[in-house]
């Protein structure tokens, strides 16, 4: 099993639609340090495709989408400024 | 100018006077059936093959390898079924790009229930299909047909057909192409063997598909044959639907040149225009290498719906690629294979005719209409 950075900051984005995971991900990333990671919990099929590209849009970097066994996925970005 | 600026042509283009015209004629003369033998049935056959040489030579093709359908729809699912019935010696593996337009899709999907396998290729971030990826896949044993698009439907890049129809033919398998958004705006690509078109996208009547099968393309229709279309489409054909189709498109090539130029020119408008107005705003596509008509854009921290809701009322008629905005829970399979972001999506598509007033209306409504919507999703 690959290494996984375990997040600093959890966002229960579950049953929440986009735009609201992205919402959530905006106003919480500067709670972390630097070069620390977020999750977001999300089951928004949406989510999975705009989350990446929110952090290619904000220069920020998706590490990595991993599934839930109830369903979604969490999806790990790193703060990068 | 008219009270809702109509922004969907790549749903469904206005009819166009020349079709009206023609239409209302033919309704009074075309109406018996063109494969019988009396006077009114000579004159229906008479503007039936009439209009067949006008759409042949509109298209590049022979008269002899059109066929008439009941929809664009139709045309791509006889057009992918028929041609990996007809092919089925050569073998079962079915090669397409990853944002063709649904009827691709959901003929694929047949095929892979009746034991025929799919191999979709990915595409950029610009929406156009990995032209490497897509040349392995046809070298391989066993391709019974290959499927690409002129240009997306939802995103306007015009995806690389003339060299995908090269890597088709060194290898010997059939290419389909999908000119539904730029059939009667640009020419068509060359080196297809299966060409299909739908006559609403060019201001024909809706009703109307083109399935053309190029001669020495083995062929065989999915569906019980009947004697019409040359045996590719069952069914009594629309003869005036028809007529005003191959109206429609004479005309609309006919202007093409300067009125495509023209609304391409809007749509450079638009997609330099968006970012410096709208804080947080991906344009999408191809900004050079597209269809002259279409253009995406998605919004940060916007719900699709509600920005569809308020340009309406604004008075735009658009659409938009957003899960909450579609029939099905997920967002446009076209923005997801982009990985480009697939909430706040609008896509503007001109029709002839457009006015420039209307686009500055638009691009004058926007940024506020954005700001709104946000500031009620509580995003600062």
């Amino acid at each position: 099993m690959t290494e996984v950075t375990q997040p600093a900051l959890t966002i229960d984005a579950l049953g929440k639609k986009c735009p609201i995971p992205i919402i959530m991900l905006a106003e919480q990333i500067n709670y972390v340090p630097l070069n620390a990671v977020v999750a977001v919990l999300a089951d928004d099929p949406a989510a999975y495709t705009d989350v990446p590209a929110w952090c290619r849009l904000k220069s920020h970097r998706h590490v990595g989408s991993y599934e839930l066994p109830e369903g979604g996925w969490a999806i790990h970005v790193r703060r990068n400024y | 100018m008219s009270l809702v600026a109509y922004f969907d042509a790549a749903s469904s283009e206005p009819l166009h006077p020349r079709a009206r015209e023609a239409l209302l004629a033919a309704v009074d003369v075309g109406w018996a059936d063109p494969a019988r033998l009396y006077g009114q049935a000579r004159r229906a056959h008479l503007l039936l093959e009439q209009a067949r040489t006008e759409v042949a030579e509109a298209l590049g093709a022979r008269p002899d390898e059109v066929s008439f359908t009941s929809s664009g729809t139709q045309a791509v699912h006889l057009g992918v079924l028929g041609t990996l019935h007809g092919r089925r010696r050569a073998g079962r593996h079915l090669v397409t790009g990853a944002v063709e337009h649904s009827s691709v899709l959901h003929a694929g999907q047949v095929h892979e229930r009746e034991g025929g396998t799919v191999e979709t290729v990915g595409v950029d971030l610009l929406g156009r299909v990995d032209l490497g990826r897509f040349a392995a896949a046809v070298a391989r044993p066993g391709v019974a047909l290959a499927c690409l698009q002129s240009a997306n439907h939802e995103v306007g890049t015009a995806q690389p057909v003339a060299a995908a129809a090269a890597a088709c033919a060194e290898h010997g398998v059939p290419l389909l192409v999908d000119a539904a958004q730029t059939a009667g705006r640009m020419p068509v690509p060359p080196g297809w063997s299966v060409l299909t078109a739908s006559a609403h996208k060019w201001g024909g009547p809706a009703g109307v598909g083109v399935l053309v099968v190029r001669k020495g393309t083995r062929f065989r229709s999915y569906l019980p044959e009947d004697e019409r279309e040359r045996r590719r489409v069952p069914g009594f054909e629309n003869v005036p639907a028809i007529v005003a189709a191959a109206a429609a498109l004479r005309a609309s090539l006919a202007e093409a040149a300067a009125e495509q130029a023209r609304l391409s020119a809007l749509v450079d408008r638009i997609r330099e225009t968006v970012p410096k107005i709208v804080p947080d705003v991906e344009v999408i596509g191809d900004p050079v290498d597209r269809a002259p008509h279409i253009v995406t854009f998605s919004c940060l921290y916007v719900d699709g719906e509600a920005l569809l809701t308020e340009l309406d009322k604004a008075g735009f008629a658009v659409s938009s690629g957003s899960s909450c905005t579609a029939s099905t829970l997920r967002p446009s399979h076209v923005l997801e294979a982009m990985g480009v972001l697939t909430h706040g999506n609008v896509r503007v598509s001109l029709p002839r005719g457009a006015a420039a007033e209307e686009v500055d209306r638009f691009l004058a409504v926007l940024p506020d209409l954005v700001r709104r919507i946000r500031q009620d999703a509580g995003v600062a």
